[in-house]
C-alpha cells in the first residue's frame, strides 16, 4: 500500500494520469495485477469513481485484475509472425511450461499470452517477457531463455 | 539506388540518445529556420510541400495544421505513436534511432499553430521508445528548445510522453483522445472533429510519428523542393516496413513511385528459399490482401484509396505459397474482434461472426449462402462502423474477394 | 436556412440540424435504436444509417448535421441491408425468447425487427449465456438480454452522477455492469430504477411482485388495502393506451377494486399528513436552533443516496417517513383499531411510480412492530398496468371511482406531491399560515415549479426573509449536498427529489418517459391541484380529525413513534 501511495502522490489528481498510474503499479508489483483495493485507493485519490476505473482496466489488454505470473511472456502471432513459424515459438513455451493462452503455472512464475503485434516484424518471431523483446526466436532459443529465467529465480 | 534517405537518413550514423550528437548532424536547424519565419509562412511551406499524413489514410497534413492555426487558446499537438498495425515498425525506429525528429516536428507545429501543450501518445508495448523520448524531451527542455518562451519567441510548448496499455483501437483519433484522458479507447460521435474539440474539448491535431519527422526537412529544402520527390499526388519519400517470407526483412525508405515488386525483389532481396509468392498484404491487418501479378502497382496514396483503407502505413508482408488465404485471414479477424472497442454494433458484432463465416470455409462446410453473408457482412462493418476501425477492418476480405476469389470458391460446398 | 433532400423530398431546416432531427419534423421515419431523447447523441447502434449521395459510406442520421444541397436516401436497398444485418448481428447475441420476456411486446428491439422484416437470422447466436443479477429486493439485471446501447449507464453517470453501471471488457465481451463485474447489491446503487426506465430491451427491470399480490388478494383470511401515490394518477393512463398526462384517478380508484382489494386509499392523505409533520418539524428546527438546512425525506433513492455519500449530512435530513410509511404505520395501527382487525391480517400494497420505494417497504426502520414490514409489497405504476391487462378490464372505459374512507379526503397539497417542487410548495403553503398567521392569498409558488433542474424562492415567515431550494435528479442533490456539507448552504429548508422530474419522472413509471412528457405529467398533477377544493394540507378534515382521534398533535410523541425514522451512513 505504501508503495501506491508513493506512485500516486507522483501524479495530479486528474484523471488523465490514470493509465499512466496503473501501468507503474502494476508493474512494480511482483504478480502484474490490480487488486480491487488498490482500485478503491485509485479511485479517491483521483476522484474518479470505482466503475470507471474498473472500466479502464478490463479494457487495455496490458492491464489486469487478475494475478500473474513473475514473468508474463507475451507471443505475437500476427501475420507477420505467423509467416515466419511464430506456431513453433508458441507450441514449445506449451510444451515446456504446460500451460496454455492465459494461464500462469502453478509456480506462478509464468503467464503465456498469445499478443498483438510487437513491431518487430522485421526480426520475427517476436515475444516479450515482461518489458523486455525477445526476436529471431527459433524454439531452442526460447528454450534456453525460459531456462534462464528459471535459473534466475534459484 | 533504389532507397532514397530522408527521415533514416541518421539512422544509425547519430547516438540517438544525444542531443549533441543529433545537433551536429543537422538536428535543431529546420527549427531554427521556422522560427525566423512567420508562422503562417511555416503553413504554406507544408501547403506547397503537399505532404500527406502517414499514419496510413494519407489526408493532407497541411489542412489540420491551418485547421488547429485558427483556433484561439489552448490547444494540443500530439504524435500518434500508438504504431499497432500489424507488420509496421516504422514509428519505433524513428523514436529509437532518431527521436528527436520527432520533437522538433512538433515543436515546428507548435510555433506554427500556437500550441502549448504536446502529448506522444507511445504504445504500451514499445517500452524502449517510450525511455528513449523521454530522456530526449528532458534533453530538449534542458537545451531551452521546450519549455517557457522557447528561444526568446515567447512562445511555450510543453511534451509529455503517455504510454498505451494494449489497444490497438486507440490508434484512432478519437480514441487515442479518449486514452489520453484516462478512458478507455472508444472513438467519439464526428462531428465535432479533434481539431475543434479533442483532449479535454480543446483543439487537438493529431498526426504520425512520420509526419513530424518530415517537418524539419520540409522547412530546411522549401515546400517546393520537397514536392518534387515522389509523385504528383504523393511528395516525399515512405518508410517501409518490410516483413513476412522475404530474405532481407527489414525498414527501407523510398521516394513514393517506387513498385511495391522493386522493394520486395531489390531491397528485400526476394522470397525466402525461393519459393513463389502467394499474395501480399499491404498496410498492415486493415490493409488489402494482393496477388503477385499486382506487385507493379507503386507505392502511391492515389492507388491506395481504391482500397479504403490504411495502406498508406507502407507496411508490406510477404507471404509465400506455403500458406493458405484463409490461414492469413483468420488470423487478421481475430485481431479485430480482440481489438474492436466494442461500442458500435455492426463492429462488436460483426466481426465475431465474419470470423464464424471464415471457419466454415476453412472446415469446408461453406455454401454459397454463406459467400453471399460473408461478402454482404464485410460491406456492412466497413460501410456502417463508427470508427476507422471497422471502417477498414474489411479490406483484406473485400479485397481477398476480388482478387482471389477462386480460393473462396474452392472452399464452397455444392 | 439548410435546403436539402431527403427521399426526393425538399427539406428546409435550421443550421445545426441533425438528419434525424430533420426528417422526423418532417414526418419521415428513421428507424433508431440505442437513440433516446433528452441524452447524449451515442451513435453506437448505427441502426439509423442513412446514404448520402457521393458517399461511399452510410452516415448515422443521429449524429450527421443536415449540410446545404446534402441529397439524402433513408431507404436505400443498401441502407435497408444495412439495418437488417446490423439488427440479425444484434440479434444473434441477445437472448430472444421473447415470451418469457418481461419486456414482451414493449421492447424496442422486438418492434425494430418486427419493422425491418426480420423473421429469419442469417447469423448464428453466439449468446455467452451469464447469470442474473438479482440479489438485490428491486431491479434484476439480465446481461443475456443487454444490447450494449449504453443508455443505463448515460442516465446512471450523467443524470444521477452515480456511475454505478459502466462498461466493462472490450470488444464482444463487453459487459454493462457495476464495478468488479459484481452484483448492484454489491455497490452504492440506490434503485433509483432509472436505467431500467431507458432501457430498450428487458436487461434491466424491476422485480415482479405481482404474485404475492394475487395471492393476498385472494387469501380470504386478509384484509388487502392499497394506497395509489400522487405520481401514478397522471401516467398509468399511458400504459392503457391514454395521452401522456392524461387525469385517471378515479378510473385507478376502480380498476383496483375490480382487481379484488378491499380497500382503496389515497397515498395523498399522508401526503398532507407529511406537510403537518415536516412542517412542524420545520418550525421547530428553525425556532429552537435545530440544524438547518432541513432537507425533505419522501424519496428514498435520495435517502439512500444521503446515507451512502453523504454521511456527514444525515442530521439535515426530516426525520418524518415518506407517505407511503406514514401510511403503511397507520394501517397497522390506527387502521387496525378503528376496522378492529388484527395488525397481522392486514396486507398493505402500495402502488408507486418508484422502484425505490421497494427498497424502501424492506427497511428494518419501517416496522412499528419490529417484525413485520408496514407495507408489504410495492408495485411500480407499470406492474399495475400489468395485473390491470391480464384482468382484462377495459381501463379507458372503466366507470370512474372516489377512494375510500377514513382516509379520504386530501388536497391540492398533496397532490402536487408527484412533481418536483411540489413538496417544497405544500410546505410553503402551509408554514406560512401558521408562522405568519395570516392566510396565503397566492397558492402558487411558480418559482419552484417546472423542470429546471435546481430552483430557489424566497418567502417571508415570522418577519424574515428565508431561502428554499428544490433540487431534482442526484447530480443536483449532489451540488446541494456538497454546500450543506462545507456549510455554505444559504438555504432553510431544500426539497431533493431523486428522478428527473420528481415522481413523476420516477423509475417505476410508463416506459418512454421523455422531456416532453414529464412536462404533460407536471401540468396534469397542477391542474388536479387547481381543481381540488381544499388545496392546503393543515385545512384537510380527516387529516384534523386524524390528530384529534389519535396523534394528539403534529411530532407528539405517538407522532413520533408512527410516522418518523431515523438514518444511517452505510456503504451499500
Amino acid at each position: 500500500m505504501i508503495l501506491l501511495n508513493e506512485i500516486l502522490s507522483k501524479y495530479p489528481k486528474e484523471q488523465e494520469y490514470l493509465i499512466e498510474i496503473l501501468l507503474e503499479y502494476q508493474t512494480s508489483k511482483k504478480n502484474h495485477y490490480i487488486s480491487s483495493e488498490d482500485v478503491a485507493s485509485i479511485s479517491k485519490y483521483l476522484g474518479v469513481p470505482e466503475s470507471q476505473v474498473c472500466s479502464v482496466i478490463s479494457f487495455y489488454s496490458l492491464l489486469s485484475m487478475k494475478p500473474k505470473g513473475k514473468y508474463v511472456i507475451q507471443v505475437c502471432h500476427d501475420v507477420p509472425c505467423f509467416v515466419n513459424d511464430s506456431t513453433s515459438i508458441y507450441d514449445k513455451l506449451v510444451e515446456i511450461l504446460e500451460i496454455n493462452d492465459g494461464e500462469t503455472t502453478k509456480d506462478n512464475l509464468f503467464t503465456l499470452e498469445i499478443t498483438e503485434c510487437l513491431g518487430r516484424c522485421n526480426e520475427a518471431p517476436a515475444m516479450r517477457v515482461n518489458n523486455l523483446v525477445y526476436v529471431s526466436l527459433t524454439p531452442a532459443k526460447v528454450e534456453k531463455i525460459i531456462n534462464d529465467l528459471r535459473g534466475e529465480k534459484k | 539506388m533504389i532507397q532514397m534517405k530522408l527521415i533514416s537518413k541518421r539512422f544509425g550514423s547519430i547516438n540517438p540518445l544525444s542531443i549533441d550528437s543529433y545537433m551536429n548532424a543537422d538536428g535543431y536547424k529546420g527549427l531554427e529556420k521556422a522560427l525566423k519565419m512567420h508562422p503562417n509562412k511555416i503553413i504554406d511551406e507544408l501547403e506547397k510541400s503537399r505532404i500527406r499524413g502517414r499514419g496510413g489514410a494519407g489526408f493532407p497534413a497541411h489542412t489540420k495544421v491551418r485547421a488547429l492555426s485558427k483556433q484561439s487558446g489552448d490547444k494540443y499537438i500530439v504524435c500518434n505513436a500508438d504504431e499497432g498495425e500489424p507488420g509496421n515498425f516504422k514509428d519505433r525506429s524513428i523514436m529509437e534511432n532518431d527521436p528527436h525528429a520527432i520533437i522538433e516536428g512538433m515543436i515546428i507545429l507548435a510555433y506554427a499553430t500556437g500550441a502549448s501543450k504536446g502529448i506522444i501518445y507511445i504504445r504500451g508495448e514499445y517500452q524502449n521508445a517510450i525511455m528513449i523520448m523521454k530522456a530526449s524531451i528532458k534533453a530538449a527542455e534542458e537545451k531551452g528548445l521546450i519549455g517557457e518562451n522557447i528561444q526568446n519567441k515567447s512562445f511555450d510548448f510543453k511534451i509529455e510522453v503517455r504510454s498505451g496499455a494494449g489497444s490497438y483501437v486507440c490508434g484512432e483519433e478519437f480514441s487515442l483522445i479518449e486514452s489520453i484522458e484516462g478512458k478507455p479507447g472508444r472513438s467519439r460521435t464526428k462531428p465535432p472533429y479533434p481539431t475543434e474539440k479533442g483532449i479535454h474539448n480543446l483543439p487537438t491535431l493529431i498526426n504520425n510519428v512520420e509526419t513530424f519527422a518530415n517537418f524539419s526537412h520540409i522547412i530546411l529544402m522549401g515546400g517546393d523542393e520537397f514536392a518534387k520527390i515522389g509523385t504528383k499526388s504523393s511528395t516525399g519519400t515512405k518508410l517501409i516496413s518490410l516483413s513476412g517470407n522475404v530474405k532481407n526483412k527489414g525498414l527501407y525508405e523510398v521516394p513514393f513511385g517506387t513498385s511495391i515488386r522493386d522493394v520486395i525483389f531489390k531491397l528485400g532481396k526476394g522470397v525466402k528459399n525461393n519459393r513463389k509468392i502467394k499474395m501480399v498484404q499491404l498496410g498492415g491487418a486493415a490493409g488489402p490482401i494482393i496477388p503477385e501479378y499486382m506487385l507493379d502497382m507503386s507505392i502511391d496514396f492515389d492507388r491506395f484509396e481504391n482500397f479504403d483503407s490504411k495502406t498508406g502505413t507502407g507496411a508490406i508482408i510477404v507471404i509465400d505459397d506455403r500458406f493458405d488465404l484463409f490461414d492469413i485471414l483468420l488470423i487478421n479477424m481475430k485481431f479485430f474482434v480482440n481489438q474492436s472497442c466494442g461500442k458500435c454494433a455492426p463492429c462488436r458484432e460483426g466481426h465475431v461472426q465474419i470470423v464464424n463465416l471464415l471457419n466454415k470455409f476453412i472446415n469446408h462446410r461453406a455454401t454459397e449462402k454463406d459467400l453471399m453473408s460473408l461478402e454482404n457482412l464485410a460491406n456492412v462493418i466497413q460501410q456502417t462502423s463508427l470508427c476507422g476501425l471497422g471502417q477498414s477492418s474489411m479490406t483484406s476480405i473485400i479485397s481477398s474477394l476480388r482478387y482471389f476469389r477462386d480460393d473462396y470458391f474452392s472452399k464452397v460446398r455444392y | 436556412m439548410i435546403n436539402f433532400k431527403i427521399n426526393n423530398i425538399d427539406i428546409a431546416c435550421e443550421e445545426n440540424t441533425t438528419i434525424l432531427a430533420a426528417a422526423r419534423q418532417h414526418n419521415i421515419d428513421i428507424p433508431t435504436l440505442c437513440n433516446y431523447p433528452d441524452l447524449e447523441i451515442k451513435s453506437e447502434c448505427r441502426v439509423c444509417v442513412v446514404e448520402i449521395d457521393g458517399r461511399k459510406k452510410l452516415f448515422t442520421s443521429c449524429s450527421t448535421i443536415a449540410t446545404e444541397g446534402m441529397i439524402i436516401n433513408t431507404n436505400s436497398p443498401k441502407v435497408l441491408n444495412a439495418r437488417k444485418t446490423i439488427i440479425e448481428l444484434i440479434l444473434a447475441n441477445h437472448d430472444a425468447s421473447c415470451t418469457a420476456c418481461p419486456k414482451n411486446l414493449n421492447c424496442e428491439l422486438q418492434s425494430l425487427a418486427n419493422k425491418l422484416g426480420i423473421d429469419d437470422n442469417r447469423f448464428p447466436t453466439v449468446l455467452e449465456v451469464k447469470p442474473l443479477d438479482n440479489k438485490n429486493p428491486v431491479l434484476i439485471r439480465n446481461i443475456n438480454r443487454c444490447i450494449k446501447c449504453g443508455r443505463c449507464i448515460d442516465v446512471c453517470k450523467n443524470v444521477q452522477s452515480m456511475s454505478v453501471l459502466d462498461v466493462m471488457g472490450r470488444s464482444k465481451d463487453i459487459e454493462i455492469t457495476p464495478a468488479y463485474g459484481k452484483f448492484l447489491s454489491d455497490e452504492y446503487c440506490v434503485y433509483c430504477g432509472q436505467c431500467a426506465s431507458v432501457c430498450p430491451v428487458g436487461a434491466i427491470i424491476e422485480k415482479d411482485d405481482t404474485d404475492p399480490v394475487w395471492e393476498a388478494i385472494n387469501n380470504p383470511h386478509l384484509h388487502v388495502v392499497v394506497q395509489v401515490a400522487p405520481a401514478v394518477r397522471v401516467s398509468l393512463g399511458e400504459e392503457m393506451g391514454m395521452e401522456a398526462g392524461s387525469i385517471v384517478t378515479g378510473k385507478v380508484v376502480a380498476a383496483l377494486k375490480y382487481l379484488g382489494f378491499d380497500a382503496v386509499y389515497d397515498t395523498d392523505f399522508t401526503a398532507d399528513l407529511t406537510i403537518l409533520e415536516e412542517g412542524t418539524e420545520l418550525i421547530t428546527r428553525v425556532t429552537t436552533g435545530g440544524t438547518l438546512p432541513m432537507m425533505t425525506s419522501c424519496c428514498p433513492g435520495w435517502i439512500s443516496f444521503a446515507e451512502q455519500r453523504y454521511p456527514e449530512i444525515l442530521d439535515h435530513l426530516s426525520t418524518c417517513k415518506s407517505p407511503q410509511q406514514m401510511f403503511g404505520a397507520l394501517a397497522k395501527s390506527y387502521y387496525a383499531e378503528k376496522m378492529e382487525l388484527k395488525p397481522k391480517d392486514i396486507f398493505v400494497v402500495s402502488i408507486m411510480p418508484c422502484t425505490a420505494k421497494k427498497y424502501e417497504s424492506q427497511r428494518v426502520e419501517m416496522r412499528i412492530d419490529n417484525v413485520n414490514p408496514d407495507v408489504d409489497v410495492v408495485l411500480t405504476t407499470r406492474e399495475l398496468s400489468k395485473m390491470i391487462k391480464q384482468m382484462g378490464i377495459n381501463f379507458e372505459s372503466i366507470e370512474e371511482v372516489p377512494f375510500d374512507k377514513p382516509f379520504g379526503i386530501t388536497t391540492g397539497a398533496a397532490a402536487i406531491f408527484g412533481a418536483t417542487g411540489g413538496v417544497m410548495e405544500a410546505a410553503l403553503r402551509t408554514v406560512y399560515e401558521i408562522v405568519n398567521k395570516e392566510e396565503l392569498t397566492n397558492l402558487d409558488f411558480k418559482s419552484v415549479r417546472g423542470l429546471e433542474g435546481l430552483k430557489e424562492a424566497e418567502v417571508e415567515l415570522g418577519g424574515q426573509k428565508v431561502k428554499v431550494a428544490v433540487a431534482h435528479t442526484l447530480e443536483n442533490a449532489k451540488l446541494m449536498c456538497e454546500q450543506v456539507k462545507a456549510g455554505t448552504s444559504p438555504y432553510t429548508f431544500i426539497e431533493v427529489m431523486c428522478c428527473p422530474g420528481g415522481c413523476i419522472g420516477g423509475g417505476g413509471q410508463p416506459y418512454g418517459t421523455t422531456k416532453e412528457v414529464r412536462q404533460k405529467r407536471i401540468d396534469a398533477i397542477y391542474s388536479v391541484d387547481e381543481n381540488m377544493e381544499i388545496r392546503k394540507s393543515h385545512k384537510n378534515p380527516d387529516i384534523l380529525a386524524l390528530y384529534e382521534d389519535y396523534l394528539e398533535k403534529p411530532n407528539s410523541h405517538k407522532a413520533h413513534h408512527l410516522l418518523h425514522t431515523y438514518y444511517h451512513a452505510r456503504k451499500k
